[in-house]
C-alpha cells in the first residue's frame, strides 16, 4: 500500500491528516457550496448585498418554484429525460450485439470494424457537426427530441461497443461452446448466456452514457432552436442571459440540472467507478 | 478488471484471416472444413449482430466525418448549391488571426490541462487511506466530474464576478478574469480543471489498489520512501494509468466547448476562442459551412495524429 497507512504514523501526524480532510473537502466544493447556499437565497438578500452571509431567511421553496414555474425549466428536464432514457437502452443495445460479435466470432474485417470503433470515440465531435445537422434537417427531425436521440444513440454505441467486446473477450469462451454443444442457437447464446454475465459492464455503461447525454450542451444547440426539444442544459444555459442577476435562479437551475447525475452516480457509484476506469489498469 | 482470463490470448497473425473458424483451439486437433454449415451459419449471426450498430455508426459518424473533409473544399451556405473552391477555405484559415488566436488558445488549453493528471495523482495519493468514511469524501472529490459543463460554467462564472464573487471575496477587490483578455483563457481552463482533476484521480485511485504490495515492501526494505519510492516503484506501476489520464485530458482539451461558450462565448473580441468554438460560430453565425469545416478537419488532423499514436499501441497490446 502506498502511501504508508496511517496506521503505521505517528500519533500527531495522523490527528492532523483526519482534521485535514474536511478542510480540503470544503475548499474543494466551495464553488459548490456557494451555488448551492445562494439556491436558498432571497433575491432581496441579493441585491442588499448579502451573498456570503449566512442566509437571514431561507427561500429555499419560492426559488426553486419560481425557476419551475417562471421559466419551462420542468419542460426542459422533461426533455432531457425523454432524450437520455431511449439514447442509453438503445446504445447499451445495439452495442451489446456487436460487441459479442466482435469478441465471439472470427471474419474478415473485425479488426477494421472494432478499430472504427474505437477511433470513432477519439473524433472531435465538432468534425460530425456540419453533416449531421444538415442530415437531421433533412430528415426533418431538426428541433426534435427524436433528432437528438439518433445522433446520441450513434455515437455512443461506438463507446459501449468497444466497453462490452473488451469485457465479453474476458469471459471463458467455453461457455459459447458448450452452449452450441447442447444445442442452442446464436441468439440464444448472446440472449441466455452472454448476457446475463456481461449484466455489471451494462450497469456501469448505462450510468456512465446516461451522464455523457444527460450533461450534453453542444448537440443540444446544434440540433435544437428555441423551447420545443431543448434539454435542460440549454434552459439553464439561457437562464444566465434571461435573468443576469437572478443568481438565486440560476443556481436554483443549475442543481436542478445537476441533480439526476449527481444522483445517479451517488446511487450507483461502485458501478460508476468500475465503468469509467476499465481499462485504465491494463494498458 | 485484473484477472485476464488467458481464454482472451489469441494465435497470432494468420489465423484471423480463416472465415467463420471459430477462435479457440480445437481440443482433438482434427482439422476443420473450409466452410462448413455452422461456419457460415455463424457468419450469418455476426453479421446480424453487427448491422444495426454499424449502419448508425456508419450514417452518424463514418459518413459525417468523410463529408466534413469534402465539404471544407467547398463554400457553401447551407441553403444553396455548394461550390467547389479547392484549397480556398485553408488558405483563407491560414490568413486569419483569429484562427492563430484559436490554434495558440488551443495549445495553452492542452499544456494547462495536462496539470490534471498530476493534481489527480496528488489528490489520490493523499485520499489513498482507510479511514472511518473515506468512501464518502472520495464520492464528494469525485463529484465535480459528474457536472455538465454547463453547470460548472455557470458555477465558476459566479465565481469569477468582480462584483460578488467569491474571487473578488478572497482578492479583496474585484477582478474581471473573464472580461480580460489575459486572464480569460486560464481563468476557464481553472473551471476545467476541477471536473477533469476529479476525473484523473478516481482513475489514480482505481491504480493505486493495482500496485504490486511485495515490490514496495521489497523497496521500503531497501531504505527507499517518499519521493525515491513513488519516483521509481510506483510510478512505473501506474503507467498504464498515467497513459489512460493523458489520453482523456488531452481529448478533453481538444473537445473544450461548454465552458467556453457558457463563460465567454469565445470572448473579449474573440481573445478566448478555440479551434473547437471558432467552427461552430462560423458554422452557426455566420453560414460558412464550408470554411467552418475546414476549420474542423483542422481540429481532425491534431487529433488524428493523436489516435494513430494510441491505436497502434491498442492494438499492439492485443497481440
Amino acid at each position: 500500500m502506498f502511501p504508508t497507512p496511517i496506521d503505521k504514523w505517528k500519533p500527531a501526524p495522523r490527528r492532523l491528516y483526519k482534521l485535514s480532510l474536511p478542510v480540503a473537502l470544503i475548499i474543494w466544493l466551495l464553488p459548490m457550496i456557494a451555488v448551492l447556499m445562494t439556491s436558498v437565497r432571497s433575491s432581496e438578500e441579493l441585491s442588499e448585498g448579502n451573498y456570503w452571509g449566512w442566509p437571514k431567511h431561507f427561500a429555499l421553496v419560492d426559488n426553486y418554484r419560481e425557476a419551475l414555474t417562471t421559466s419551462p425549466m420542468l419542460h426542459y428536464f422533461w426533455n432531457s429525460v425523454l432524450i437520455t432514457v431511449p439514447s442509453v437502452v438503445c446504445a447499451i443495445a445495439l452495442a451489446a450485439m456487436a460487441g459479442f460479435a466482435l469478441a465471439i466470432y472470427r471474419f474478415p474485417g473485425n479488426s477494421a470494424l472494432f478499430a472504427t470503433f474505437v477511433a470513432g470515440n477519439f473524433v472531435p465531435i465538432q468534425v460530425l457537426m456540419i453533416p449531421v445537422r444538415d442530415l437531421t434537417l433533412k430528415l426533418g427531425l431538426y428541433n426534435t427530441v427524436g433528432g437528438l436521440i439518433l445522433f446520441h444513440l450513434s455515437f455512443q454505441t461506438g463507446f459501449c461497443a468497444l466497453f462490452l467486446r473488451n469485457f465479453i473477450k474476458q469471459l471463458p469462451y467455453e461457455l459459447v461452446e458448450a452452449a452450441r454443444i447442447e444445442g442452442a442457437n446464436e441468439w440464444t447464446v448472446f440472449f441466455r448466456i452472454i448476457l446475463p454475465l456481461i449484466r455489471p459492464a451494462l450497469a456501469a455503461l448505462a450510468i456512465l452514457v446516461f451522464t455523457f447525454v444527460w450533461n450534453d450542451y453542444f448537440w443540444a444547440l446544434c440540433l435544437t432552436q428555441g423551447d420545443d426539444a431543448a434539454p435542460i442544459t440549454v434552459g439553464v444555459a439561457a437562464l444566465k442571459g434571461q435573468w443576469t442577476t437572478a443568481w438565486n435562479l440560476v443556481s436554483a437551475g443549475s442543481i436542478l440540472a445537476a441533480l439526476p447525475s449527481v444522483a445517479m452516480f451517488f446511487a450507483m457509484q461502485k458501478h460508476f467507478v468500475a465503468g469509467l476506469t476499465f481499462g485504465a489498469t491494463k494498458g | 478488471m485484473t484477472h485476464r482470463v488467458d481464454m482472451t490470448s489469441e494465435p497470432p497473425g494468420g489465423g484471423s484471416e480463416r472465415a467463420g473458424a471459430p477462435r479457440a483451439t480445437n481440443p482433438h486437433g482434427r482439422p476443420r472444413r473450409r466452410v462448413s454449415p455452422t461456419a457460415r451459419r455463424q457468419r450469418r449471426a455476426a453479421c446480424l449482430f453487427l448491422a444495426p450498430a454499424c449502419i448508425m455508426v456508419a450514417i452518424y459518424v463514418v459518413w459525417p466525418t468523410l463529408s466534413t473533409i469534402r465539404l471544407s473544399f467547398y463554400s457553401w451556405d447551407g441553403m444553396s448549391d455548394a461550390n467547389f473552391i479547392g484549397l480556398a477555405n485553408y488558405i483563407e484559415l491560414f490568413h486569419a488571426p483569429t484562427f492563430y488566436t484559436a490554434l495558440k488558445n488551443n495549445v495553452i488549453w492542452l499544456a494547462l490541462f495536462l496539470l490534471a493528471p498530476p493534481m489527480g495523482l496528488a489528490i489520490a495519493l493523499y485520499l489513498n487511506q482507510a479511514v472511518a468514511g473515506m468512501r464518502i469524501v472520495k464520492s464528494l472529490f469525485f463529484a465535480p466530474f459528474v457536472l455538465s459543463g454547463v453547470v460548472v460554467g455557470l458555477i465558476y462564472s459566479w465565481f469569477y464576478d468582480p462584483t460578488f464573487g467569491l474571487l473578488a471575496l478572497i482578492a479583496g477587490h474585484g477582478i474581471p478574469v473573464l472580461g480580460d483578455p489575459r486572464y480569460a483563457t486560464p481563468g476557464i481552463i481553472f473551471a476545467a480543471l476541477w471536473p477533469q482533476t476529479a476525473y484523473c484521480m478516481i482513475l489514480y485511485l482505481t491504480g493505486l489498489t493495482t500496485l504490486n504490495s511485495e515490490q514496495i515492501e521489497a523497496a521500503r526494505m531497501e531504505g527507499a520512501k517518499g519521493w525515491t519510492l513513488l519516483w521509481h516503484v510506483i510510478l512505473p506501476q501506474l503507467r498504464p494509468t498515467t497513459f489512460m489520464a493523458v489520453v482523456v485530458t488531452v481529448i478533453g482539451a481538444l473537445r473544450s466547448f461548454d465552458l467556453i461558450s457558457v463563460m465567454t462565448g469565445g470572448g473579449p473580441f474573440e481573445s478566448s476562442t478555440v479551434l473547437a468554438y471558432y467552427m461552430y460560430d462560423q458554422a452557426i453565425k455566420y453560414y460558412r459551412l464550408g470554411y467552418s469545416a475546414a476549420i474542423a478537419v483542422v481540429l481532425f488532423a491534431i487529433m488524428l495524429l493523436y489516435i494513430v499514436y494510441h491505436l497502434r499501441r491498442l492494438l499492439s497490446s492485443e497481440h
